[in-house]
């Protein structure tokens, strides 16, 4: 015990990404009072409202459940991406080309195919088509140095356009012919098993069963394999991973692949489960969203489940504002500012540094005043030191008072 | 053909101006050593904040329509600087990563103006009853053949983004100053060793660029849009304008190249469907030209990319 306690030099606590995090989170919800208040409205009706809406029963679980899943592949494939160094900003674009696919085999597919076949094709297919528009920055900023993040917009707003012409060629509702008909419910992902749970007509879909598979491959593939390992060097050092021996622009292309494969599952589960039609000229701003959601859960995968189910309760729970008369943006303007303060970490994380360092500095002084500077901190278990700051802290106390 | 382009040259100019704006300010900032991905939120907020004033302002009885959009112009100028100063705070003094600082003001644009949209006229939409109004430039426009085609029936917000180029071009190749800002893109510490404070000169770039995105951005609004879409926003115009950055290689008269090519394809895009000289083609593929058109460009002019070296990395 005690060479345990001599081998650990003591020092002051450092701020835990989950922290930071935190923080960022509760400033974003002042941000939000603030602008409530500025509109002369009430913050805590408004934010009683916002949570009840989407977590009062089993059905609004249901929904926000159903919103989250697209949020969790949209941070899980940003994540993937900005853990290897690149920034794919071309979430929405993919999830276009996701869902105008499996939308096309949904109302194109013969009916006989059995359903778990026919889930197996559509879910691949997203993952092919999400997977292509990934690879086309990756191969771009790979052969041709595009900055993935202008090629990604580009290919977003190409992607809007595609959809824009498919939907009126091949799958137009005739009665509004604005959107594409509606997908047979057997044809989507909605699933008895949700139904059960959270009552018929629930947005919730086996997508969120895909995700949690998602997130816990991708986790694995990061961590635990050698092609993990690649892209990370690559993202950590290019050229330091060069000499190692890693093919960098082979790993900037597979990375960009993968995570356009992530948001094409986001495309399939939003278009062909959350929701079973597609509109004409309307952008998701699911793969925006994502950016928030990794950087929020610090990029990792476990953390992208959890900020997206947060983001998800936002999003859903946002619908609940307007008998306030608040207008429902006001859940993406939070969204907003935690990004922004999630980016600027730095700010927090010497809050908080300088935080636990005075605290540390002045236990360090109780310390030496009840034990009269004879033992430094480390020299005792952790029992000891905790009741010799006590002491330290009753002797300051007392010495206060007689003078 | 005459027909075509003289339909065509004149709107060309008027979707080039916003571009350029946009894309001169992006060179401000890059070349200060500050990546600036915002140039999109910049331009919306912008966009928004004219459109809000100008309403307003017209609204009151008796009030000069004129001088409510140059005051609509100014307030857009203001409130897109306010909102650079946050991407400059968080760049420069807090160190964060630019790319995803840049894209936080992005989303806060996009969300912030629809928030405020909102409450000030009920809906996502901002419609101005009257904009500029165009007109001919006395004498120039008398000249055969370049005055129908460039001095016909303009708009005088064109002027004003015109000057703002040769300012800066004077600004940026032929003063000290401008040669300090371009050094603090390339090599901030040996500017800092010269006694320059490399911090103030990139505060200056960003918030250079919210001033003349802003600008940007209401010349959209007064121009040929004449209202604030929530909606579409601006149609990822604030990326073109970084990609003719890229496309024009950082350079002042690059970028007026560029944006001029760009501000092409955008007017085939959005007035082709009604010339019948495009009239065989699906309204996608015009509207997927400028996107296809710019990432072409890009995978030429990327390889052998002239970027400021030290843009990106806080100093």
């Amino acid at each position: 015990m005690k060479d345990k306690v001599l081998n650990k030099p003591l020092e002051a606590k450092k701020a835990s990404p989950l922290l930071v995090s935190i923080s960022a989170v509760i400033i974003g919800m002042l941000a939000g009072c603030l602008l409530i208040l500025l509109i002369g409205k009430d913050p805590i009706n408004g934010y009683k409202n916002l949570f009840m809406g989407a977590l009062s029963n089993k059905r609004k679980i249901g929904a926000t459940i159903g919103l989250s899943t697209q949020l969790i592949f949209a941070g899980l494939s940003f994540s993937f991406a900005y853990k290897t160094g690149l920034f794919n900003i071309g979430g929405s674009g993919q999830m276009l080309i996701g869902g105008i696919v499996c939308s096309l085999l949904a109302h194109k597919l013969p009916l006989g195919i059995p359903r778990p076949i026919y889930l197996i094709i559509i879910i691949l297919a997203a993952i092919c088509a999400g997977g292509l528009w990934g690879f086309i920055s990756g191969f771009l900023k790979a052969k041709f140095n595009v900055h993935e993040v202008v090629s990604c917009i580009m290919l977003n707003w190409i992607a809007y356009w595609v959809c824009y012409d498919f939907i009126p060629r091949f799958i137009i509702d005739p009665t509004i012919a604005v959107k594409s008909a509606p997908i047979a419910t057997e044809r989507t992902l909605r699933s008895g098993i949700f139904g059960a749970i959270f009552g018929k007509s629930t947005t919730a879909n086996l997508g969120f069963l895909l995700a949690i598979i998602a997130v816990v491959l991708i986790w694995f593939i990061l961590n635990k394999t050698t092609l993990g390992f690649n892209l990370k060097a690559v993202g950590a050092n290019k050229y330091c991973a060069e000499y190692a021996g890693i093919k960098v622009n082979k790993s900037i292309i597979i990375s960009m692949a993968i995570s356009g494969a992530l948001c094409g599952l986001a495309g399939l589960s939003y278009y062909c489960g959350y929701s079973n039609i597609m509109e004409m000229g309307k952008m998701p701003s699911e793969g925006f969203d994502g950016i928030a959601v990794s950087l929020l859960g610090n990029s990792t995968p476990i953390g992208s489940l959890v900020a997206g189910l947060f983001f998800g309760i936002l999003k859903n729970g946002k619908l609940s504002l307007v008998t306030l008369g608040i207008p429902t943006e006001l859940a993406d303007t939070i969204i907003a500012i935690i990004i922004y303060f999630a980016a600027t970490n730095i700010l927090f994380r010497n809050f908080w540094d300088g935080l636990f360092k005075k605290s540390f500095e002045k236990k360090e002084a109780y310390f030496a005043l009840a034990v009269n500077g004879e033992k430094t901190m480390d020299q005792v278990t952790p029992e000891e030191r905790k009741e010799l700051i006590k002491k330290g802290k009753e002797l300051s106390k007392t010495s206060k008072e007689v003078k | 053909m005459w027909e075509l382009m003289l339909i065509i040259i004149p709107s060309a100019i008027a979707y080039t101006m916003p571009l350029l704006m946009g894309a001169l300010g992006g060179l401000y900032s890059e070349r200060s050593g500050v990546t600036n991905l915002c140039i999109e939120g910049l331009m919306l907020f912008g966009c928004f904040a004219s459109a809000a004033t100008i309403v307003k302002l017209q609204a009151i009885p008796g009030f000069s329509f004129n001088l409510a959009i140059v005051i609509g112009i100014l307030v857009a100028m203001v409130a897109s600087t306010l909102l650079a100063a946050l991407h400059a705070i968080a760049s420069i003094n807090l160190k964060a990563d630019q790319t995803i600082s840049g894209t936080a003001i992005n989303m806060l644009s996009t969300a912030l103006s629809l928030f405020l949209a909102q409450t000030i006229t009920g809906s996502g939409n901002i419609t101005v009853v009257r904009a500029v109004i165009r007109s001919d430039v006395p004498i120039l426009s008398k000249i055969p053949v370049l005055g129908p085609l460039f001095f016909s029936e303009t708009y005088w917000t064109t002027w004003i983004c015109i000057a703002v180029w040769v300012i800066s071009y004077f600004l940026l190749y032929k003063t000290s100053f401008g040669l300090r800002l371009r050094a603090c893109g390339e090599h901030p510490s040996a500017v800092a060793s010269a006694g320059v404070n490399v911090h103030k000169m990139r505060y200056i770039g960003v918030l250079t660029s919210g001033l003349l995105s802003g600008l940007g951005g209401a010349c959209i609004l007064v121009t040929y849009a004449g209202e604030y879409n929530a909606g579409s926003g601006i149609n990822g115009l604030g990326f073109l304008a970084i990609a003719a950055l890229i496309f024009g290689q950082w350079k002042p008269l690059g970028i007026l190249g560029s944006t001029a090519f760009f501000g092409l394809c955008m007017t085939i895009a959005n007035i082709g469907r009604i010339l019948p000289a495009f009239s065989g083609i699906p309204m996608a593929v015009l509207g997927a030209f400028p996107y296809i058109a710019t990432l072409i460009a890009l995978i030429f002019s990327s390889k052998k990319s002239a970027a400021p070296l030290a843009s990106g990395q806080p100093f």
